[in-house]
């Protein structure tokens, strides 16, 4: 029972910044944009926080917390090179997302060997810390799995995801966007602009994309390297795919993502686990996000409009 | 007299071309005003500018007497002008409601949408017009008239005191027409005032006051509709006298060339679009498949071409069974496809004219030898087919598809269906979109086929077009044939009945 | 000067110009960032040139010598994979399908090569081809499975090339891993016969690590375009490429072409892996993450229009800025500049629109 509980808290853990990240990419998609830069957007965020929390942490006890703030703004500033290339521009999204991951790949080594003189950032002495809250852990069950050894940046996925589904479909905001990314000539044509729209859901994903990457380097890691991210921003989208662009789904696929990759921590505890490979775990959620793309094939669940640059003069 | 919109010597040019030259339109107060143009006359380029979608050059917008300057659609929304859009602007997985406010969404409490009270508002407005539309379906769920009824719905809501109707009966039933007819009536009677965007003289003549028409960017004049004739408008459209008859010969039909039984389709939602469907084309004979949009008949061309699959059923062409055959081997049987969509299956935008001329026969000797293809041979069949039909591009053969005109394009389709002498020609809307002079030599194509003893099954939407060009006409109605006639025995009354399920003839 | 400036305006010339300016723009903003991170751009280009050329700018006058083979030699070794990456993406842009894969196609491609060579007992006749072909044959393989997933299912390619990227990478090294005689981070060295290596191309360049991979390359970057320009299989995936509707509609098998043009793509890009494992390490390496090699070919494709001439001339100008990393890296430049140009090249030729737009100004300005 012990092991089951802190497997169910390390997966809230792992899914964090899935679950940030893959409701961001829903806000660009759900617009109408192909975001597959998440990955290099978490990079960025990710970068961002370390080195902020290495300037911050001697200073001030808030240090992680402003890093997050700033690995937030990172994401949403090179999301916007995203958003101009293909709102503005209309260029095919899918190559603009691609030269971002490729982008951030190398400006974050290069900017770390710039400030650090390293191919990765210095090492910071503390990034978020496991807390345990003490009577909030004494609820029966739940307080065992939400309460003990746990970051305080799992509550905020839980917020985004529930402050998102509101959002989306309860507020006008929400109807517009969804609007967007179905049929931007319908939205255009009753006086609201697409690229306003387009702009504000793109700068979500950077935003949110920005905030998942600096989670994942200032829980997971002590600092940044190439390898601090390494394709969870892609377990992202596909949580999105798996999640039916909706943020329930998004939540549901992001735990299960989590889940599979905590799985090879714990496969020395389970017998039938320890006879595969750590690469079998790793290899799961991209083998998964397949098996999925080829169970929805039938049906398109996918925002109709998402990836078409949206023309003005074609009305 | 009050003008409700006035358009004063409007120019409007793109690059190379005056779109609208000094194009003037007066809408009174409450009326129904048709503006009326072939394609590519500048009806659309008009209405843009009314909408600031565009700016003139020259030319001034007066709404109710005072002059305006539309920077944006929103400007317009303003001043009460809302259109109703060919193409609908529905988001297909909202409700009616949801797409009625959207933009405009009453709020409650928190930020949320007040869906409740909107729905509500939907329901009385639709009352009020006798529109009875149900707020909480999906678009998806209801029918095209009932969804255009929601873009009226959608003007309504916004307070829209002048409405544009483009095109709006293409997609409908005769039903559903002389339902809309009487929407607009109302519609004036309580005080909106109406610009009907069309090319359809009978509509025209049986619901508008005036009349405004519109010729290669041009303005021609305005008419009371009651003081003149079907004729004297068409003439003003097209500038000269037209001819709604064509000419040709009795028909000598002779063996059945395609022969279809008991033929079920599924369309793409998994429904039969095609039910239980019979019929044969005769060579030497034009067979015109009748009907409204979306009543099977593109399924039943896509099927007998091969680019769908059938339910059940047979497809006998020169008494063999195709059903089994693959798209490339009916080509090759002697089936000629004009295709409905030229620039969804008609053309390789990207590629040259020669490349496109080789579509069907690209694998064929001399086209390609050992799987090799000879650019030589290829020049030289284009060369020829440029010649014989007439096909004008800017380069010739290496002219990109894509910067011809629609009727050019049209002429490279059907010059590289018909010279592959196909026993069977299949036209699916062959005119849509051209003008007058492309319509005219489209025609002539065809009974020429029909003359040299090609069996022709054409499929219109067009009434003129099925009465004028064909033999005999197959009337489809949800998917089955409800009566075959003589094109020289029956009327459009009697057709139009049919169409529209009303009524079933000897089938 | 006028002829120039009429030649950039005109729009015939657009998908000459549109990478040209993209290349331009792309060091520039390269050069700038050096600026501000206070760092010489001049050093950058100096390292470009003694990459490719082998020639030392600053030994010049000094009396020390300035030509050194082996910088040339390695130039090629640089570019070989990149090319062969290059035609990967492009060969599927043709048909309409974008190949995020070629980086997963490429490392099963290194792996079945590496794992021929070690566990096949042939004489080495018989033993290089099929090394050489195990490695296409790979690359093949994992192409398929996103083309026929994309042709029978209509299952995105873009989603399910970045997963398959990293399904290559984590099974290839369990498995590499577990051949004879492997440590943690690479194979045992493969025996002579069946690797591309040549004594004769390493002497002539100072001992680089060229080899015969070339031969490869340039079969493969003629193979493209005789496939693309002058069969009437090439013809088809060019009707598919630009309009899969009217292509179905003149009865081509249009999901059977675009499945077998990911597995020519694959192929391509499998046979890079092929020289890079058997040309220029001579053994198999596992690998922390992937090489970007893919991901250049991207950049490789989108420079050369997605033609086989692009490819070769696009792969030579990345293998360039891959050839000048180590120099930059040892006189104190952050190799990485040349991933960010990379990058940069690519935004920029994704923001062709935005180029051309500026250009239709220029002349409507004149």
């Amino acid at each position: 029972m012990e092991v089951i509980y802190s497997m169910m808290t390390l997966t809230l853990i792992f899914s964090t910044p899935i679950i940030i990240t893959a409701i961001g990419g829903m806000f660009s998609e759900r617009s109408g944009v192909v975001n597959v830069a998440l990955e290099g957007i978490m990079m960025i965020g990710g970068f961002t926080a370390a080195t902020s929390i290495v300037f911050l942490e001697k200073s001030t006890s808030f240090a992680p917390w402003i890093a997050l703030l700033f690995g937030l703004i990172a994401g949403v500033l090179i999301s916007l090179v995203h958003a101009y290339i293909s709102i503005n521009l209309g260029a095919e999204q899918v190559i603009s997302g691609t030269a971002i991951n490729l982008l951030a790949g190398g400006l974050t080594v290069y900017l770390s060997q710039v400030i650090f003189h390293q191919q990765r950032t210095q090492s910071f002495e503390t990034g978020f810390i496991k807390t345990t809250y003490p009577g909030l852990s004494k609820i029966p069950i739940i307080g065992r799995i939400f309460f003990e050894n746990i970051y305080p940046t799992v509550y905020i996925a839980l917020i985004i995801v529930i402050a998102s589904w509101y959002v989306l479909y309860k507020t006008p905001f929400g109807l517009r966007l969804r609007a967007t990314g179905e049929h931007p000539q319908a939205v255009d044509s009753v006086g609201i602009s697409v690229y306003k729209m387009r702009y504000i859901g793109v700068l979500l994903s950077g935003a949110l994309g920005g905030l998942g990457g600096a989670i994942m380097v200032l829980t997971f890691d002590t600092q940044y390297t190439i390898g601090s991210i390494h394709g969870v921003g892609f377990i992202a989208l596909a949580s999105l795919i798996f999640g039916k662009w909706k943020p329930a789904g998004v939540l549901g696929a992001s735990l299960f993502f989590g889940f599979s990759q905590i799985l090879s921590v714990y496969s020395t505890d389970f017998a039938f686990l320890a006879k595969f490979p750590q690469e079998f775990f790793k290899i799961l959620p991209y083998l998964l996000t397949i098996v999925a793309l080829l169970i929805f094939s039938g049906s398109s669940v996918g925002p109709k409009a998402a990836g078409e640059p949206y023309d003005k003069g074609q009305r | 007299m009050n003008y409700v919109i006035e358009m004063l010597n409007i120019t409007k040019e793109f690059p190379g071309i005056k779109a609208n030259d000094n194009v003037t339109l007066q809408v009174k107060d409450g009326e129904i005003h048709a503006l009326l143009g072939e394609n590519g006359a500048g009806k659309s380029t008009l209405m843009s500018v009314l909408f600031g979608l565009y700016q003139p050059e020259e030319g001034k917008i007066l709404i109710k007497g005072k002059e305006v300057n539309v920077k944006n659609p929103n400007v317009a929304n303003e001043h009460g002008i809302g259109m109703v859009h060919q193409h609908f602007k529905l988001v297909h997985n909202f409700t009616v409601t949801e797409n009625i406010i959207l933009g405009l969404e009453p709020k409650k409490s928190f930020g949320r949408i007040d869906i409740d009270a909107a729905a509500k508002k939907v329901a009385k407005i639709s009352d009020k017009y006798g529109l009875s539309v149900d707020p909480h379906a999906k678009i998806e769920d209801i029918t095209v008239g009932m969804q255009q009824r929601v873009e009226i719905l959608k003007m309504l809501y916004r307070n829209a005191e002048i409405l544009i109707f483009d095109e709006p009966t293409a997609v409908l039933t005769p039903q559903e027409i002389r339902e809309l007819m009487g929407i607009m009536k109302e519609l004036v009677k309580e005080g909106k005032s109406i610009i009907l965007i069309t090319h359809k003289l009978k509509e025209i003549k049986e619901v508008a006051d005036r009349c405004s028409v519109l010729r290669r960017g041009k303005y021609i004049g305005t008419v009371d509709v009651g003081s003149v004739s079907e004729e004297e408008m068409a003439e003003m459209m097209v500038g000269r006298e037209v001819s709604f008859e064509v000419e040709k010969g009795p028909a000598n039909p002779t063996d059945v060339v395609l022969k279809i039984e008991n033929l079920n389709v599924l369309d793409s939602r998994k429904l039969l679009a095609v039910k239980n469907l019979n019929l044969e084309v005769k060579a030497g004979e034009i067979l015109c498949i009748a009907g409204i949009d979306g009543n099977g008949q593109s399924e039943l061309i896509q099927a007998i071409t091969g680019l769908k699959k059938i339910e059940s059923g047979k497809i006998l062409f020169e008494g063999t069974n195709i059903e089994h055959e693959s798209i490339r081997n009916r080509t090759l049987l002697g089936i000629g496809h004009i295709p409905e969509d030229r620039h969804k299956h008609g053309l390789v935008l990207d590629f040259s004219v020669e490349q496109n001329f080789i579509l069907q026969n690209y694998f064929q000797e001399p086209y390609s030898i050992k799987g090799i293809i000879q650019p030589d041979a290829i020049r030289a069949y284009s060369e020829k087919l440029i010649e014989m039909f007439d096909v004008r591009s800017g380069q010739g053969s290496i002219t990109e598809a894509r910067s011809m005109s629609g009727g050019n394009q049209q002429k490279a389709i059907i010059a590289r269906e018909i010279d592959r002498s196909p026993k069977l020609l299949i036209a699916a809307q062959p005119t849509r979109g051209l003008d007058v002079g492309a319509i005219e030599y489209i025609h002539e194509r065809l009974i020429e086929e029909r003359d040299a003893g090609k069996a022709v099954l054409l499929m219109s939407l067009e009434m003129e077009e099925v009465l004028n060009v064909s033999d005999r006409i197959a009337v489809i109605y949800e998917g089955e044939i409800v009566g075959i006639l003589n094109a020289s025995e029956t009327d459009e009354n009697e057709i139009g009945l049919m169409m529209s399920g009303a009524k079933r003839g000897k089938v | 000067m006028k002829k120039i400036y009429d030649y950039i305006l005109d729009e015939k010339n657009h998908h000459f110009i549109i990478p040209a300016i993209s290349i331009i723009l792309g060091f520039l903003v390269g050069s700038i960032i050096m600026i501000f991170s206070g760092l010489n751009p001049l050093d950058m280009f100096a390292s470009i040139i003694r990459g490719v050329f082998g020639i030392t700018l600053s030994k010049i006058g000094t009396g020390k010598a300035i030509f050194n083979a082996r910088y040339l030699g390695e130039y090629f070794v640089f570019a070989m994979p990149i090319i062969l990456t290059g035609l990967s993406v492009a060969f599927a842009f043709r048909t309409g399908l974008f190949n995020i894969g070629a980086e997963g196609q490429m490392i099963v491609g290194s792996f079945a090569s590496v794992v021929v060579a070690i566990l096949v007992p042939l004489p080495p006749v018989l033993l290089l081809p099929l090394v050489i072909l195990a490695g296409a044959l790979a690359g093949a393989i994992w192409g398929f499975v996103p083309g026929i997933l994309k042709a029978k299912y209509n299952v995105h390619e873009v989603v399910v090339t970045i997963m398959m990227n990293y399904i290559a990478l984590f099974m290839t090294n369990y498995y590499l891993k577990k051949l004879p005689g492997s440590t943690n981070s690479k194979t045992v060295a493969l025996v002579k016969g069946a690797t591309l290596k040549s004594d004769f191309l390493s002497d002539i360049t100072n001992h680089s690590r060229l080899n015969w991979g070339f031969i490869l390359v340039i079969i493969a970057v003629f193979s493209f375009w005789y496939i693309i320009e002058k069969t009437t299989f090439g013809y088809e995936l060019k009707a598919v490429g630009y309009n899969p509707d009217a292509a179905k509609y003149a009865g081509i098998k249009v999901n059977s072409r675009a499945a077998l043009s990911m597995v020519i793509a694959g192929a391509y890009a499998g046979l890079g892996g092929t020289v890079l494992a058997i040309g220029t390490f001579g053994y198999g390496r596992v690998l922390p993450q992937a090489e970007g090699y893919g991901f250049t070919g991207i950049a490789v494709a989108l420079v050369g229009g997605n033609t086989a001439a692009g490819s070769l001339l696009g792969g030579l100008l990345f293998g360039a800025l891959n050839a000048a990393q180590p120099i930059m890296q040892s006189s104190g430049i952050p190799k990485d500049i040349a991933v960010i140009i990379s990058s940069m090249i690519i935004l920029f030729i994704a923001m062709q629109n935005g180029i051309k737009m500026l250009l239709e100004r220029l002349k409507g300005g004149k």
